[in-house]
């Protein structure tokens, strides 16, 4: 009990108003990731809905499998992160620490799979602004493809390294004892925000992998 | 007789001393403070800028400075004053300081978050000072493209990721009242029972947490574009530079919002409290406030009549600006009821007030002007919108924020300011400011281009004037910069209640103690309930 009466700030008049309150800043937090990756969202669209068949085309260019495989190994990190917040609320302190570091090892093979897919794209020619020598068909609205596939997997990057970060202290500060069942919000908010990342995924995947692969 | 016990309580400003105690506080009151600092310093300098365009346009040739210099004068004026000090103005100091002692909690909920949005602002600030030194910036304030990331020869990158770090200050504020305002509101505090003031900063922080992120990841896209040449906007690569329009202004339109939704929430409160009477139709008042915030959103198109969008989208946008012109109307109306058979002092806030009513009407009518899509093609990029926004942001936001500095001045501080100074400054500001504006008005509707250097002669009359008023304003500006500071150490020590105001803030010591209450206030009337007022002194 020492430890609840010390993770109450003083703002607040008791725990549950803590919690309550940490709870809904991560989700108005939230919210604003969505527009931020939203605004990219938009001049997707626009760009798919002015050059569908250059994009479709482009599509080809990204490897299946990798993608595939990436969004698996991300599905499976969401799963250990729901595992490691369920492990924080029954008091599993082991079970949460394993279920965190096996979380941020699953968001690291994410990183890997998604760098050799970028170092691929490289040596293919097809990163604008570095390496882009494409000259086939519409080499112009391919480029844009490729544009916009590297802005938005590159902001969704820049957010899974974020949350490995933020999954260290939070594994660090498990192993320290210092959160109980009735004080673990930054388990609970800490997985929020693993599992918004995730989602983004889900969208990105379908809408560079997936659809119009059959334009060649 | 108060006086005494104030001289010896401890306060937020006394109990603890030192720089240090200053830039690790978690207190929102000392936070508050930090930015009134950094935003007066950023106001003054983008006044400097201002001063300079002035001058230049005294005369017909460009004979002050070069056209390069003039471009990066208007650019650098418009990015400081809007965000840097118009966005920051009245939420982060006057927002952050009031806004727990508004509904009675000890803190933000979010303390830590809250000094961290005051360092992530000045890291922001200190990019485009930066950029401003090393040879600033010549885009206008709207980096439009593809002059922005193909032509332009200055520090576009580094003025950009400046605005994009100051976007995330303003987005943690709003995040940090959205919880506060939902979570913390002392017992018996409901949603109808919160001042005026509280409402509009709700709505301001939804704005700030929906639309900045969008902004962000433009400057973004714009800084890899300049950066790497992708073709993002670039339609020689097969973008479209008018999607840049689109995403920009869908954040810089509610970003107008941002600017004067806290400034009508400033003058609910004075407009009440110098009329002794409830704010007329209060529910009313609140949700145009939300209203305000929700159509916000959708008339962002009407900033581009003249950029090939489509016809049918300019008039659907025509249209829901037109309806902005409602939730506006019912706020000035309902002030302007509140006055009616009140028993009215003009102090030197309801001075601001009046003057923020009056212009505001002004800034408001010339907008539904604009919404017009006619008219709007005929004074498109002229001096006529030049007026317009300035109503708007320095007769609107301007005025509510001084009169709120004034108002709010004895509790932040604990001094009085002096009154016959400030009504004299206050008349000042109104006359400089109608005479640097009005005559754009009409330079405006005969033709006279914004962001020109040089113009023909016939335009030299209005310059003259607008010039001429310009230099008033700057001394009207001038005047309370000097007694406020003087009133810091010279001014009358302020009773806790100078105004006989009903707010939870005023119900506390001036200035308040660190945690704000000693007790915990239970909120059993609604706002602006001025018969408790006289029950309590019987009482």
């Amino acid at each position: 009990m020492a430890n609840h009466t010390l993770a109450l700030r003083h703002q607040f008049d008791n725990i549950e108003q803590q919690k309550d309150a940490s709870t809904f800043g991560m989700w108005v937090f939230l919210v604003t990731e969505i527009l931020f990756f939203g605004g990219m969202f938009c001049c997707y669209t626009v760009y798919r809905s002015m050059y569908p068949s250059a994009f479709g085309h482009a599509s080809n260019h990204l490897g299946l499998i990798l993608g595939a495989v990436s969004t698996a190994v991300l599905i499976c990190s969401s799963f250990t992160m729901a595992c490691a917040v369920n492990s924080a609320a029954t008091g599993a302190k082991d079970a949460l620490v394993a279920f965190l570091w096996v979380t941020i090892l699953f968001a690291a093979a994410f990183l890997v799979i998604e760098m050799s897919e970028w170092r691929m794209l490289y040596k293919e020619g097809l990163m604008p602004g570095f390496n882009f020598t494409y000259r086939d068909i519409d080499p112009a609205h391919v480029q844009l493809f490729f544009c916009m596939y590297f802005a938005m997997t590159g902001l969704h990057a820049s957010h899974v390294t974020i949350g490995i970060g933020l999954l260290m202290v939070m594994a660090f500060r498990a192993s320290r004892g210092t959160f109980t069942p009735q004080y673990y919000t930054p388990i609970e908010i800490s997985g929020l925000y693993w599992h918004f990342v995730d989602l983004v995924w889900i969208f990105l995947f379908p809408l560079y992998y997936l659809i119009a692969r059959h334009l060649q | 007789m108060i006086t005494a016990t104030v001289e010896t309580r401890e306060n937020y400003l006394t109990h603890e001393y030192g720089v240090k105690s200053w830039l690790l506080t978690q207190d929102h009151k000392r936070i508050a403070l930090l930015y009134l600092v950094a935003i007066s310093f950023f106001f003054f300098l983008g006044g400097i800028f201002a001063t300079v365009i002035r001058l230049e346009l005294l005369t017909p040739p460009g004979d002050l400075v070069s056209a390069q210099t003039y471009n990066k004068l208007f650019t650098l004026h418009g990015v400081i004053m809007v965000f840097l000090f118009l966005i920051p103005s009245i939420p982060a100091t006057l927002g952050n300081f009031l806004v727990p002692m508004m509904i009675g909690c000890k803190d933000l909920a979010f303390p830590k978050l809250n000094l961290l949005s005051w360092y992530i602002f000045i890291v922001g600030g200190v990019f485009v000072l930066y950029a401003m030194l090393v040879g600033g910036v010549d885009t206008g304030w709207t980096f439009y493209v593809p002059f922005s990331t193909s032509y332009a020869n200055t520090y576009v990158i580094m003025t950009a990721l400046g605005i994009f770090i100051a976007g995330f200050s303003s987005i943690l504020t709003g995040l940090n009242f959205i919880v506060t305002i939902h979570r913390m509101r002392a017992p018996g505090l409901t949603w109808f029972r919160l001042p005026l003031f509280i409402w509009s900063m709700y709505a301001t922080s939804i704005i700030q947490v929906l639309g900045t992120p969008v902004i962000a990841v433009t400057l973004l896209l714009v800084a890899l574009e300049r950066g790497f040449h992708l073709g993002i906007f670039d339609p020689a690569l097969g973008g479209d530079p008018v999607l840049f329009q689109h995403l920009f202004w869908f954040y810089s339109h509610p970003a107008v919002y941002i600017m004067v939704l806290p400034g009508m929430g400033v003058i609910s409160e004075i407009v009440s409290v110098y009329s002794r009477k409830k704010v007329f139709g209060y529910k009313f008042v609140a949700f145009s406030s939300v209203a305000i915030a929700i159509l916000s959103f959708l008339v962002w198109g009407h900033h581009m009549f003249v950029s090939s969008q489509s016809v049918y989208a300019s008039m659907v946008f025509s249209f829901l600006s037109f309806l902005v012109a409602v939730p506006s109307a019912i706020k000035v109306f309902n002030w302007t009821a509140t006055l009616y058979k009140g028993s009215i002092s003009y102090d030197t806030p309801m001075l601001y007030a009046f003057g923020f009513i009056g212009l505001f009407t002004i800034g408001g009518l010339t907008g539904t002007f604009l919404a017009t899509l006619g008219f709007d093609v005929h004074v498109t990029d002229t001096y006529f919108v030049v007026a317009h926004f300035h109503y708007i942001m320095v007769g609107g936001t301007m005025m509510a924020y001084l009169g709120a500095l004034h108002y709010w001045w004895p509790k932040m501080t604990g001094r009085m300011y002096p009154e016959l100074w400030a009504r004299l400054s206050a008349l000042v500001i109104f006359l400089g400011f109608n005479l640097t504006f009005f005559p754009q008005f009409i330079m405006g509707y005969m033709g006279m281009p914004r962001r020109y250097h040089a113009y023909p002669e016939e335009f030299q009359v209005y310059h003259v004037l607008s010039t001429a008023g310009a230099s008033v304003l700057a001394v009207g500006y001038l005047i309370p910069a000097v007694y406020l500071i003087w009133s810091l150490r010279y001014g009358k020590l302020a009773p806790d209640n100078p105004w006989n105001a009903t707010g939870l803030e005023w119900q506390t010591t001036s200035p308040p103690p660190p945690e704000n209450f000693d007790i915990t206030p239970v909120v059993n009337h609604e706002a602006y309930d001025y018969s408790i007022l006289e029950e309590m002194k019987v009482g």
